[in-house]
């Protein structure tokens, strides 16, 4: 870190505006040079648009997620016909034992992927950030206590916590939204920690120590002085924790305590797909595919974005 | 004296940080749900058969009582109910399943083995290839093992463990008919059955925790080989296997030690997972068991088991920091 300071000028000896203006057409053609990032950003686009328009997508294949068609099946259960059922009717089968339409599940399944995912990143950043921030600029015993709440936390056997609340949930209670809420407790304090932390440093820059020095309240250091600062580390770190929040929530759906039947969701069909492995392995393939893509493109966007802003050659984070 | 003030500073804040969690999970689990005595008192269910149930199980003290004798339990056992009808819990007592005629301490102990060998074999196997392909890629930069290591390991840190071993069960398992697809055999049993049920579960995990580890080996590994201690070591005229296996790789452990402690804590959660999907009677099962059953005592005690695991890794970490980096000693 120390051996790059003479080769980037600081950012503040530049007139702002033009400054931010240019890093951002800067990011903008690092991020089009690289051809894994503009995968993974078409990749977010597409399961995007999936999520969105959900209905229209299953209208186009003629089924919605919900309806039975125990024709499709044979007397055991199983989908009658090639890959699970595989047909012009049913584009990627049925699934076993009710008949549901498969590609409407997956694509519905997309909505419930993303709108957890988003949410629970979007509060977890919210919380993390705005503690972060104040906890590393007023210090004293408000920092001493977040820090402290924050290592409780992190040592929380979090994914065994959330499975033991399956027991414990009344079932009047939307699971989706109490998902998110318990993402975003668990999901927190790992962007607080990242975040007080570079405020640590913000805070011993020159440009914080002008402001303070001409008179600048907290609120004016805190959102026009260091928050624009940690714009870069904000937007890569949200990017990364999307996938993670989109994989937690597969990962209780599959175990049974995350989003109940018959809201379409991946990680369930997935965890019902293990006592079909054997005679319809299609059941597990797609919406497997489906997960791993979303999270594969979400993963690659955020890796593109980490290196557009990169610090030894953009200066623009940290 | 220096290492024995740290060890002690650190226990202390381990013991805190335990007490606060078992304070929220005792109270998030036994006294938020209302009234765990209802759930096992059977029907018809009378109110003296309820009462009865309820002084049995200590649930009709105050909360802070409840949760006093539950921490006393931890260090000094416990007994419920009294004279013929009592059942004692000896320490450390993690509490008692009524609906398993059980100390919760037993069940878990009887479900070590299977979680433990499955998560010590799969970190082994994690850190030699993870550790190893990250080496040989940043040493050999932008060779085609390189790229072939980065892309694998993009795709590795997508995939959910879970649809990972299912699509090993159905081509190893199923199809191939090279392993077993579940079940765990004691390794006491018949050692050569215990490995080749833990192979698959082993790969999995591996594979996906490799992935995250080669990354991060790659990344300090280029850091640390521009220093200038390495400019040193190779105008000395050290071998260049020396210069990067004993001056470069100590230095590069010390980021990968921290997020291996996280890990290994973590790691039950994720045997939850694995579990499930290889069908092994270990931990995670254990927990689903309970989940079910809504059996709450059960439920505290795994949370806090782990969540001691985890925070006694975290102190381990600690521990090996000061002997690989002595700058840390300072």
């Amino acid at each position: 870190m120390s051996t790059d300071t003479p080769l980037a000028p600081p950012a503040p000896a530049r007139p702002p505006r033009p400054a931010r203006r240019r890093g951002v057409r800067q990011l903008w053609q690092r991020l089009a040079a690289d051809r894994w990032a503009v995968a993974g950003a078409g990749g977010v686009a597409f399961f995007l648009v999936v999520a969105a328009a959900a209905p229209l997508f299953s209208a186009l294949g003629g089924h919605d997620p919900y309806s039975y068609d125990l024709d499709a099946l044979t007397d055991s259960g199983a989908p009658k016909g090639f890959g699970g059922g595989i047909s012009g009717a049913h584009w990627f089968g049925v699934e076993p034992m009710t008949g549901r339409d498969l590609f409407a599940i997956v694509v519905h399944g997309a909505r419930t992927s993303i709108l957890v995912g988003a949410g629970a990143t979007a509060a977890s950043m919210l919380i993390g950030v705005v503690v972060g921030l104040t906890a590393g600029f007023y210090g004293g015993w408000y920092d001493r206590v977040v820090t402290r709440v924050v290592d409780v936390l992190l040592g929380f056997p979090y994914l065994i916590f959330v499975i033991g609340l399956g027991a414990i949930v009344p079932t009047s209670l939307p699971k989706p939204l109490l998902l998110v809420g318990v993402l975003a407790v668990f999901g927190w304090p790992g962007v607080a920690r990242v975040v007080r932390s570079q405020t640590l440093a913000l805070k011993q820059r020159t440009f914080v120590v002008a402001s303070t020095a001409l008179g600048a309240g907290g609120w004016h250091l805190l959102v026009r002085q260091l928050l624009p600062n940690l714009t870069a580390t904000i937007i890569v770190y949200a990017t990364i924790k999307i996938p993670a929040m989109i994989g937690a929530e597969a990962a209780l759906s599959f175990l049974g305590v995350g989003v109940p039947p018959p809201t379409p969701a991946w990680g369930r069909s997935i965890g019902e797909a293990i006592a079909w492995v054997q005679t319809d392995p299609m059941f597990l393939v797609f919406p497997g595919a489906a997960l791993f893509l979303a999270t594969l493109a979400f993963n690659l966007l955020g890796d593109g974005l980490r290196d557009a802003f990169d610090p030894k050659t953009a200066g623009l984070r940290r | 004296m220096r290492l024995l003030r740290l060890i002690s500073g650190r226990l202390l804040s381990m013991v805190g940080t335990l007490l606060v969690i078992s304070l929220i999970t005792y109270l998030v689990f036994v006294l938020l749900p209302g009234d765990p005595a209802q759930l096992s008192c059977g029907r018809p269910c009378t109110p003296q058969r309820l009462a009865e149930a309820r002084a049995f199980m200590g649930y009709d003290q105050p909360w802070w009582q409840q949760y006093l004798a539950f921490l006393g339990g931890l260090f000094a056992g416990r007994t419920f109910g009294s004279g013929a009808a009592a059942v004692h819990c000896a320490a450390p007592c993690f509490g008692y399943s009524f609906q398993l005629n059980e100390s919760v301490t037993q069940l878990i102990v009887n479900r070590i083995p299977v979680t433990f060998s499955i998560a010590i074999g799969a970190a082994v196997l994690w850190l030699i290839l993870g550790v190893g392909a990250g080496v040989v890629s940043a040493v050999r930069r932008g060779s085609a093992m390189d790229r072939a290591a980065m892309t694998f390991s993009t795709v590795g840190v997508s995939a959910p463990s879970y649809l990972l071993g299912l699509l090993g069960i159905l081509l190893f398992g199923f199809t191939l008919n090279m392993v077993p697809v579940n079940g765990y055999v004691a390794l006491t049993e018949d050692p050569v059955g215990w490995l080749w049920h833990l192979v698959l579960p082993w790969c999995v995990l591996a594979l996906i925790h490799a992935a995250i580890y080669a990354r991060l080996t790659r990344g300090q590994m280029l850091e640390v080989l521009g220093e200038d201690y390495i400019r040193t070591a190779r105008a000395k005229g050290l071998r260049e296997r020396k210069v990067v296996g004993r001056h470069a790789l100590r230095n590069v452990l010390i980021p990968v030690i921290t997020v291996f402690g996280i890990d290994l804590g973590s790691l039950l959660g994720g045997a939850v997972i694995t579990e499930r999907v290889f069908s092994m009677p270990g931990l995670g099962a254990l927990l689903l068991d309970a989940v079910g059953n809504v059996d709450l005592p059960l439920i505290v005690g795994v949370t806090l088991f782990s969540a001691f695991l985890i925070i006694l890794a975290n102190f381990l970490v600690d521990l090996i920091y000061n002997v690989v980096d002595p700058r840390v000693a300072r």
